[in-house]
């Protein structure tokens, strides 16, 4: 059954939303959660002693609790910051420079989206250390496995996502994380792409650091979160200086406050936590079970349906890589822009064009530097994908090309 | 407006259009305009002898619109002053900002005024533009 009735941006119609990989929709339950937060419990937390204060802090502080335990990490672990990138430059700022050094290496794969790149190539310029990728088998889309010898005795971070927001792969996890212990480097996983499709545990992965943002998994921008094993991020600087972040503060000295205190500066985001913790909640109430069977027969349908269209190629077919929610493809001769301007003629919202990962597509050598992506959601259905494997043949023929 | 209206044949053959799509040598302006936002990027070259455009081409990717643009005002171009080129330019993004719209005028644009349609695509007006505002800063 389809969820869209859940959420008001998609139950009046009007659009085939196959873009959640950019960011899912929101539905009504979060919106509400965040809306009666607002309304009546918002006064600063963690700072009044009346009780609004009270309801507001525990409003916080429990939205932490079940993002923590929805990822299996503990709520001391688990720092609310803006986005994955913030999370991801957390880690470059005040953990990669007490590791990194003159002639080390960080390793990420060439799939990676320009948060998990840019980040990297400013603190290896910092540090003077060697920023290398593992490519990926332009067929197939796998990471060889004579890549992973890159991964050296002066490789101190491998930083890798959990699913690619251009191809949909997962990532050999295991594999890289076995890498990265067996040289004593620490693993930072880009997770963004996976929580909104399949459950993730961080301790199962076995990663040092984990990254997603709420606005990919049904909640609002402005909040994601940032795990990180709990000496690691005892062991690390603050990241921003000021109120709420402190235990006491003289003149010329301050004692930080305790995790996860330390790492959140300032007033904070408490609507965006509230409505993190309501995706959460919608989630469970889903079920990942629900939700993976749903895409999964919407990706077949999917990619078996591209690969009958005259003119169109889905990116690194060859299918030895688990895709997930995303597909990208190639229109023969037409840049993406102009794919995307005339599906959306016909009501359909696929994201086109660089999708953040320009070292990958130029690596890829795709044409136009671009391809057009269609991603799934909990509420996509047959129907968006019919829509847009109908609307697809036009393109060309309207282009000028006949067939 | 139905998208066929935008893609029109003449649009979609100049955006392929191999006439106008070179290197110039002896070039005595060369110029490279990019969105950043989408990525569409053109070199535009202009040949002046005398105040007088001699020869007009393009280099770069992107979209159709864009792509197709450029072609458009480089076949405009060729045998025009730089002052009359300049006054192209204001007049095709008068068009495209919707503010002028007398026939009369834009006839003026040749085959250009068949992108008057991209002032109603928000998305694309940065596409149909790019050649334009990179023109205006080449003859600046
Ligand atoms: C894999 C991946 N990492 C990181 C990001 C960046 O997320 P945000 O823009 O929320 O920081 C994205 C989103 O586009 C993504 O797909």
């Amino acid at each position: 059954m389809s969820l869209k009735h859940l959420f008001p941006a998609l139950e009046r119609g009007g659009v085939h939303y196959l873009d959640s990989a950019a960011t899912s929709m929101r539905p009504e339950s979060v919106l509400r959660a965040m809306d009666d937060y607002y309304r009546y419990d918002s006064a600063n937390p963690h700072r009044g002693l009346y009780d609004m204060s009270q309801r507001s802090t525990a409003a916080y502080d429990g939205s932490r609790s079940v993002v923590a335990k929805f990822i299996g990490a503990l709520p001391e672990e688990t720092i609310f910051v803006r986005n994955t990138s913030e999370a991801l430059n957390l880690i470059a700022y005040c953990f990669a420079p007490s590791v990194l050094g003159e002639g080390d290496n960080v390793v990420i794969p060439i799939t990676e989206h320009h948060s998990n790149i840019v980040t990297w190539q400013y603190v290896c310029k910092k540090q003077l250390a060697e920023l290398r990728y593992l490519y990926i088998d332009r067929e197939t889309g796998a990471i060889p496995d004579g890549e992973f010898s890159k991964i050296d005795g002066r490789t101190k971070i491998v930083a890798f996502a959990h699913v690619t927001n251009v191809l949909g792969s997962v990532n050999p996890v295991e594999k890289l994380v076995a890498a990265a212990k067996k040289v004593g480097a620490a693993t930072v996983c880009d997770i963004a792409q996976s929580v909104p499709h399949m459950p993730v545990d961080v301790r199962a992965l076995g990663v040092d650091f984990a990254a997603f943002s709420a606005h990919k998994m049904y909640g609002p921008m402005g909040i994601g979160a940032l795990y990180g094993r709990l000496e690691l991020l005892e062991a690390m600087p603050p990241f921003m200086y000021g109120g709420d972040m402190i235990e006491d503060v003289r003149e010329q000295e301050t004692d930080f406050a305790p995790l996860p205190s330390k790492f959140e500066a300032g007033t904070q985001n408490c609507g965006g936590a509230v409505g993190f913790a309501a995706a959460v909640k919608f989630i469970e109430e889903v079920g990942y079970g629900a939700i993976a069977a749903n895409e999964a027969a919407l990706l077949r349908k999917l990619t078996e349906g591209l690969r009958k269209i005259p003119g169109v190629t889905i990116a690194c077919d060859a299918g030895a890589y688990e895709r997930h929610a995303a597909v990208s493809f190639l229109v023969d001769g037409v840049h993406p822009h102009d794919v995307s301007t005339i599906l959306n003629d016909s009501d359909i919202a696929v994201r086109a064009g660089k999708h953040c990962a320009h070292p990958l597509l130029d690596y890829l050598e795709i044409p136009f530097r671009s391809t057009t992506r269609a991603s799934l959601g909990v509420y996509s259905d047959a129907d968006d994908i019919d829509a847009l494997l109908e609307a697809l043949p036009k393109v060309r023929r309207i282009m000028g090309y006949g067939d | 407006m139905a998208i066929e209206e935008m893609y029109t044949r003449l649009i979609t053959e100049h955006s392929r259009d191999k006439r106008n799509r070179r290197e110039m040598p002896e070039a005595t302006h060369s110029h490279r305009g990019v969105n950043p936002s989408c990525g569409d990027e053109i070199t535009l070259r202009l040949r002046e002898e005398d105040g007088v455009i001699k020869d007009a081409a393009f280099t770069g990717s992107g979209c159709a619109i864009s792509q197709a643009s450029a072609s458009m005002m480089a076949d405009l171009l060729t045998g025009r002053t730089a002052e009359d080129a300049k006054r192209l330019a204001e007049l095709f993004l008068g068009m495209i900002r919707g503010d002028v719209t007398d026939e009369a005028q834009l006839e003026e644009l040749e085959e250009a005024i068949s992108l008057r349609g991209v002032a109603k695509m928000p998305a694309r007006v940065k596409c149909a533009v790019l050649p334009w505002h990179t023109l205006q800063e080449s003859l600046k």
